[in-house]
């Protein structure tokens, strides 16, 4: 995206070359950087800035994905065509205690499967590799709580965040130093907004998860929200009966845990305007959210991503 | 006009800052229905507006926060209308936290300085303004906020404004936009109000939506520090970077600073092709021919204009740590792409932020703003902060902590030191050591007052001489009878004992020899540079380690009894702290064992590690 003179692609290129400095500085700074991998949207954007930050060369360091054994199939599809088509490996980590003892978001509630299948599983995954820097795609509009994370954000060994003991970043410069154990979690795109987001993998023409696109779906009603039935794994409640809905998704986790908004935006153009005049935050369709007022921040603190 | 602009928002307690955030954010469409019914609920709970939703909800974000009623950190927003991006900092208004204004001022093109009409200019008011300017803030917006409250009444926003015009000539402003706002009911904050027919002005979105922050990019030279080197296969060399001022073109000439190489940019590469040229601000990758030698942290320029080069500087100073500035302490300096070794060596005066009166200190606090003098361990390529936030601007590191202790701006550089050069000579310490028969090394023994260390030292020193090496022993109390005669017992002045110390065992180790120090150096960070200035695996740190109680048992020289009586200040492990050593290469417990048998564990220590030729 260097033509330049696109002045609706101007702030967009601020946006890139930021974030491609600061996944320079990172893996400059970097013993055992790894980028974690979630499938969604914000994963492919920051997968695309790390692939132009180091061409002609692959990104040198490898993709983590945390797999719950939930994701919807169309994700793990898609999951292993952009790391081969990439030329990045591909590591990919289950908690095999959890799968073992049968956690599943059904029996054992949204929040502790998330923590087992993906705090935990998070946290062995890390563990196992060493790494010292984590780039996620973290975004501040996404979360009350984001709004004051540090885009190089300090955890100790134990993956936690600390608010107290955040390091003021000034300019765009970055303290990298560590004590053994502690890592950075880095948010490349810290200033985006899910607009930007949009925006960007239109211009630059970012393949992403079909489920994005509206297409007609089987869902069920529940608690007022559209879950798409993935899989004969997802238990009908007495009442509930599956049904036929042009629907998408805003934005990708569990299948059982994000639910899908009615839309008729198949194309990145009526994505954009749709996200534009929505009336919700995209997080809305993220139930683990709504557990407790400041949930996300006690998650953080635990070491979630 | 820049398409993003980045503002930041300054006041004190109760000025209603997120309130003026959270009105822009509503009246831009950028709150969700979900987050909007979330703070209904929690006005119930936390609002400080009684039955109305309190908007400041949406950006308060940290539970403490919420409860306590104040931001105590920076929190940036992104939001954007038809004719703007923005990112706003919402620093915060406490007078105790002016190192997150710093933060929130670092990155921002302008300021709006945010005054309560029922209490006017408080002192807080100068003190952001001039943060803000310091850290590299050229605009200022002055909204009077809570208008309302005052019946919107023109004489006392007239009278703000003209005191605010006081405080900012002070400063050395020259100009500023003044709002009556109320962020309360919106009024001039997104939409005229008609409450004050009198005021014909833009409203603070309409400014900041049209403000031109751009800086004069015309005319100045090309830089670009080095952030990294790719180099996929031999063929390929990309020098990557973000390009920090002016504009670069394939076949321009750069210089690459410090080393001082002359090249020419071969091409541009960005993704999946080349471009013609590059401007300030862009992310990419340079290839120069003929290839020359640079690392990260080295600076492409103009060749007709390279960035200047020097290792000693006068810089400004804020103070962001718990831990007060040590004159003479070894800091890790992060400028640009570049981390080095440097120290404060003078503190020229600290700065009152309210008045911007210049007092005397010999340290700096927590908070505190100060112009210093600034020394680094190898010379630099930089640019004055004023003509460069990307070249002069700068954080210094703790050394045992990792902590970001201070942020600070380059104003100029200091004396010649360029005519001080490193005289290159013929015969190496591989010669010399090897002319002794041994490899040249540091021993540093360090632990409390009578734990042992001198002992040890001597036994050690006479157990390697009978073996025919070549040795010396700097003793603590030795060496402050000639070379520390002039130093005391305060924190600064050990700090600056122990960094001479450490010079004078490696010019020993440049000779050849094997040094043995033994010396309380209570302070981490000290041995750490101690350590820094020697090849790996010339250093051994050994921790003598015995308790206080057991040192202050053993007393030999009476000290300890003093200290307890108060007869002396600033005593080691008792009113003076002592760090020990967290990864020691040796430990040895004086407790357990003998002076001889510590002797014996060094000596086979140093043989296995460094095994003696």
């Amino acid at each position: 995206m260097n033509s330049k003179g696109d002045r609706s692609d101007a702030w967009l290129t601020e946006l890139e070359s930021e974030a491609i400095e600061i996944i320079r500085e990172a893996v400059a700074a970097a013993a055992r950087p790894v980028m974690l991998y979630s499938i969604g949207k914000d994963s492919s954007v920051l997968l695309h800035l790390a692939r132009k930050a180091f061409w002609p060369a692959s990104p040198p360091f490898p993709l983590l994905h945390i797999d719950t054994t939930w994701k919807f199939r169309d994700m793990i599809a898609f999951r292993d065509r952009t790391a081969a088509e990439a030329g990045m490996e591909l590591r990919v980590h289950t908690n095999e205690d959890g799968l073992r003892e049968g956690v599943d978001p059904f029996s054992h509630g949204a929040e502790r499967y998330t923590e087992i299948m993906k705090t935990a599983a998070l946290r062995q995954a890390l563990d196992a590799g060493e790494y010292d820097i984590i780039f996620v795609g973290a975004r501040r509009d996404e979360e009350k709580s984001r709004a004051k994370e540090r885009v190089f954000s300090l955890r100790n060994a134990a993956h936690q965040w600390d608010p107290k003991a955040q390091r003021p970043e000034l300019w765009n410069l970055y303290n990298t130093r560590l004590h053994r154990g502690e890592s950075l979690r880095v948010s490349p795109l810290s200033s985006w907004t899910e607009v930007d987001v949009w925006r960007y993998i239109a211009v630059e023409a970012i393949p992403v998860v079909p489920l994005y696109y509206a297409a007609e779906r089987p869902v069920v009603k529940r608690d007022g929200q559209w879950i798409m039935v993935d899989d004969d794994r997802m238990p009908l409640l007495p009442g509930e009966r599956t049904r036929e809905r042009r629907i998408r998704f805003r934005t990708l986790g569990c299948y059982p845990l994000t639910a899908a908004v009615e839309s008729d935006a198949d194309t990145l153009d009526a994505i954009i305007a749709e996200t534009l005049a929505a009336d919700g935050s995209e997080r809305r369709g993220r139930l683990i959210d709504h557990d407790r007022d400041g949930s996300m921040e006690l998650k953080k603190r635990a070491g979630y991503f | 006009m820049r398409p993003t602009l980045r503002f930041v928002l300054c006041g004190s307690v109760d000025d209603g800052k997120s309130t003026v955030i959270g009105r822009l954010l509503y009246d831009c469409r950028q709150v969700f229905s979900d987050q909007m019914s979330r703070i209904e609920r929690e006005s119930a709970r936390y609002g400080t507006q009684g039955r109305e939703t309190d908007l400041a909800l949406l950006v308060d974000g940290l539970r403490d926060e919420r409860e306590q009623g104040i931001t105590i950190d920076v929190a940036y927003k992104s939001f954007e209308t038809p004719r703007r991006r923005f990112v706003v900092a919402d620093a915060p208004g406490h007078e105790q936290y002016t190192r997150n204004m710093a933060t929130g001022a670092s990155t921002a093109d302008l300021a709006v300085v945010l005054v309560d009409a029922r209490k006017g200019i408080l002192p807080q008011t100068a003190r952001h303004t001039r943060i803000a300017v310091l850290f590299g803030v050229r605009h200022l917006v002055l909204a009077v906020n809570k208008m309302d409250l005052v019946l919107w009444d023109r004489g006392v926003f007239e009278s703000i404004k003209a005191r605010y015009h006081g405080v900012a000539d002070e400063i050395g402003v020259t100009g500023f936009q003044a709002i009556p706002v109320s962020a309360l009911t919106g009024d001039n904050l997104t939409r005229r109000s008609v409450s004050a027919p009198w005021y014909a002005g833009p409203t603070l979105l309409a400014c900041l939506e049209t403000v031109d922050v751009e800086e004069p990019a015309v005319g100045q030279p090309f830089r670009m520090p080095v952030q990294y080197v790719n180099r996929p296969d031999s063929d390929f060399r990309g020098y990557c970077g973000r390009v920090a001022a002016g504009e670069v073109a394939v076949g321009d000439a750069v210089r690459v600073s410090p080393a001082g190489p002359e090249s020419r940019v071969e091409s541009i590469v960005v993704w999946d092709g080349t471009c013609e040229r590059a401007v300030k601000g862009e992310s990419v990758a340079l290839t120069l021919f003929p290839d020359v030698d640079v690392t990260r942290g080295d600076v492409v320029a103009a060749a007709d204009a390279p960035v200047g080069v020097a290792d000693q500087f006068q810089a400004r100073l804020v103070w962001m740590h718990d831990d007060p500035l040590a004159v003479g302490r070894p800091y890790v300096m992060k400028l640009h792409a570049r981390e080095i070794g440097a120290s404060v060596t003078r503190i020229k005066h600290r700065l009152d932020v309210s008045n911007g009166s210049r007092l005397a200190a010999s340290t700096l606090h927590l908070n505190d703003l100060g112009t210093v003098n600034l020394a680094t361990d190898r010379p630099v390529p930089f640019a004055p902060f004023e003509e460069s936030r990307k070249l002069g601007g700068f954080i210094l590191i703790d050394r045992a902590t990792n902590a970001t202790a201070a942020a600070g701006t380059i104003r100029f550089p200091l004396m010649r030191a360029a005519n001080v050069k490193w005289q290159n000579l013929d015969i190496s310490k591989d010669i010399r050591s090897r002319l002794k028969l041994q490899q040249a090394q540091c021993v540093w023994l360090t632990g409390l007052s009578a734990s042992g260390k001198s002992t040890i030292a001597n036994l050690l020193d006479r157990r390697l001489t009978i073996e025919g090496r070549h040795t010396y022993l700097l003793d603590g109390d030795n060496v402050r009878h000639g070379l520390c005669r002039d130093l005391g017992f305060t924190e600064a002045d050990r700090v600056e004992n122990i960094r001479r110390v450490a010079e004078v065992a490696r010019l020993m180790v440049d000779a050849g020899l094997i040094v043995i120090v033994s010396f309380i150096s209570p302070f981490r960070s000290e041995r750490d540079y101690a350590r820094s200035l020697f090849e790996s695996g010339e250093f051994i740190e050994v921790f003598v380690d015995a308790s206080l109680e057991a040192c202050a048992a053993r007393d030999p020289k009476g000290l300890y009894a003093k200290a307890f009586r108060g007869e002396i200040k600033n005593f080691t492990g008792i009113d003076s702290p002592y760090q020990p050593p967290v990864h020691p290469d040796l430990q040895l417990d004086t407790e357990e064992l003998s002076p001889e048998e510590c002797a014996d564990l060094l000596a086979e220590r140093i043989e296995q590690e460094l095994p003696l030729k």
